[in-house]
């Protein structure tokens, strides 16, 4: 009998973020300060909103308010023009530490179990740990009986899953996911969600950029309101999708805020 | 017309009773382009790769060097060889001039420009798509471009029997350093230079259609590739 995701068991500990002693610590993950333009026009304006250990965060606001380029920040493969991103006391994250889910996955020319071994390869796990940590992954996504098959091959929801598990093969300490229920059906929806709640169970740090105002009601504890490059409102997720306090969050989630 | 019909009845005798001076050319030239183009992507491949992926001064320039030394003309590859090799030229001393290694030498010299700047294009798309997943993962120098060639395998494929086609057809170049000595240097292509022009037809056609062979396998070879890249999802 086919078992359902949500039947799965808990996040195994060899599976679970990784306490690194790495001396400087990663926490609070934050942007300062930060203005970023391109083209003439500015795209980050004055960014700050500090992550702290533990929990889901949810950052929302309208297309083009800078969202997925803040994740970029925070996973270090853009800078600001002036302000600052820092890691703990860091100035760049520690390798492993924080990994990137993308809207539209990038997934490599192999086999699903290929992904995920290129991962795991990337991350310094030696030769002979990774078949466990492979089992252990695909398990965790369900995707073991598509192990074998072309990653390119595999359905919308398969390949997101299969983005998420492989986006823990270096057991990150905070992860970011930038739309990643976004152009998938609901069942596709609710495994990556239930796939979510058990990282976080699992003790890590989730930043989701989502446009799903049930999906943050569901996952997250705290939210993030982004407007034109900035932070318009932060506070508890439950009372800023119930009762938003800024104009901006309030025309959005009415449905009429543009950029 | 009645020669060119005997002639081709004594050439095909030729291919089926497995002619030992026949099947000589035809292992030399094999084993002349199989060495070049191997070393050619030995070299070429990773300067492609590094040619797609690094960002330096003069890289745009080098890209149109690699894509104007495609169309290097072999007589002047041949030439240039010749005079390096020549018993007064920087490299005489080595002894190489009407070896089969020279002919290596000047094949791999057409061939590796080709193998570089195909490569160059198939990693630039790939990388496209995969750098900021692969500096997300926090991959270095090394591992990005061992994981583009791996991943772009199939092009790589296509780039290497390109170049093996360029090289197995080339007549000019392995004519002026090799010289076309009988049971040393005599390849398919200038056996049937010179054999065509003695007049002596049948055996410039067995090699002819040996020849026209290997260039259909070559094609059918791209061909199964492609297919089996798109079977497993590259396309």
């Amino acid at each position: 009998m086919e078992e359902r995701p949500d039947d799965r068991p808990d996040l195994p500990p060899h599976l679970r973020p990784e306490a690194r002693e790495d001396g400087r610590g990663l926490w609070p993950v934050r942007i300062e300060d930060a203005t970023l333009s391109a083209g003439g026009r500015r795209l980050l304006d004055g960014l700050s909103f500090a992550l702290p250990a533990g929990g889901v965060t949810a950052l929302m606001g309208p297309n083009g308010a800078g969202k997925s380029l803040a994740l970029r920040m925070l996973a270090g493969l853009i800078r600001p023009d002036s302000g600052a991103v820092r890691w703990g006391a860091g100035e760049t994250p520690i390798k492993g530490a924080v990994a990137l889910v993308f809207q539209r996955p990038v997934l490599l020319r192999r086999s699903t179990a290929g992904n995920i071994d290129h991962a795991l390869a990337i991350a310094g796990v030696p030769r002979r740990e990774r078949a466990a940590r492979r089992a252990g992954l695909l398990a965790l996504a369900g995707l073991e009986r598509l192990a074998d098959r072309p990653a390119r091959a595999l359905s919308g929801g398969e390949a997101q899953r299969l983005a998420l598990a492989r986006a823990l093969a270096a057991r990150p300490r905070l992860l970011l996911l930038d739309e990643p229920t976004a152009s998938l059906d609901p069942a596709a929806v609710a495994a990556i969600e239930d796939l979510a709640r058990r990282i976080v169970a699992g003790g890590a740090t989730v930043l989701l950029v989502t446009h799903d105002a049930g999906q943050a009601r569901r996952l997250a504890d705290r939210a993030l309101f982004m407007h034109a490059g900035r932070i318009v409102e932060d506070a508890p997720a439950a009372r800023l999708l119930a009762a938003p306090r800024s104009p901006q969050a309030q025309a959005y989630l009415a449905g009429r805020l543009l950029v | 017309m009645n020669d060119g019909a005997s002639a081709f009845a004594t050439a095909l005798a030729l291919i089926v009773s497995g002619d030992p001076e026949f099947l000589g050319i035809v292992g030399l030239s094999l084993g002349v382009t199989l060495t070049a183009v191997l070393i050619s992507c030995v070299v070429g491949m990773p300067l492609g790769a590094l040619l797609a992926v690094a960002r330096f001064p003069g890289r745009g320039a080098l890209v149109v060097a690699f894509n104007a030394l495609m169309g290097l003309p072999p007589v002047v590859v041949g030439l240039l060889v010749y005079l390096a090799l020549s018993r007064s030229g920087p490299l005489g001393a080595l002894g190489l001039l009407y070896t089969p290694a020279a002919m290596v030498i000047a094949q791999t010299i057409l061939v590796t420009p080709i193998v570089a700047a195909l490569t160059r294009q198939a990693v630039a798309d790939l990388n496209a798509e995969y750098d900021e997943y692969l500096r997300a993962l926090g991959a270095d120098r090394v591992e990005t471009i061992g994981t583009l060639l791996w991943d772009a395998r199939f092009s790589l494929a296509t780039a290497a029997l390109a170049g093996f086609g360029r090289a197995s057809a080339e007549v000019g170049a392995v004519m002026i350093v090799g010289g076309n000595i009988a049971h040393v240097t005599r390849v398919m292509t200038t056996t049937i230079a010179l054999e065509t022009s003695r007049g002596e037809l049948a055996l410039a056609l067995g090699l002819g259609i040996v020849l026209l062979a290997i260039s259909l396998g070559v094609n059918a070879a791209v061909m199964g590739v492609r297919t089996q890249a798109e079977r497993v999802g590259h396309a």
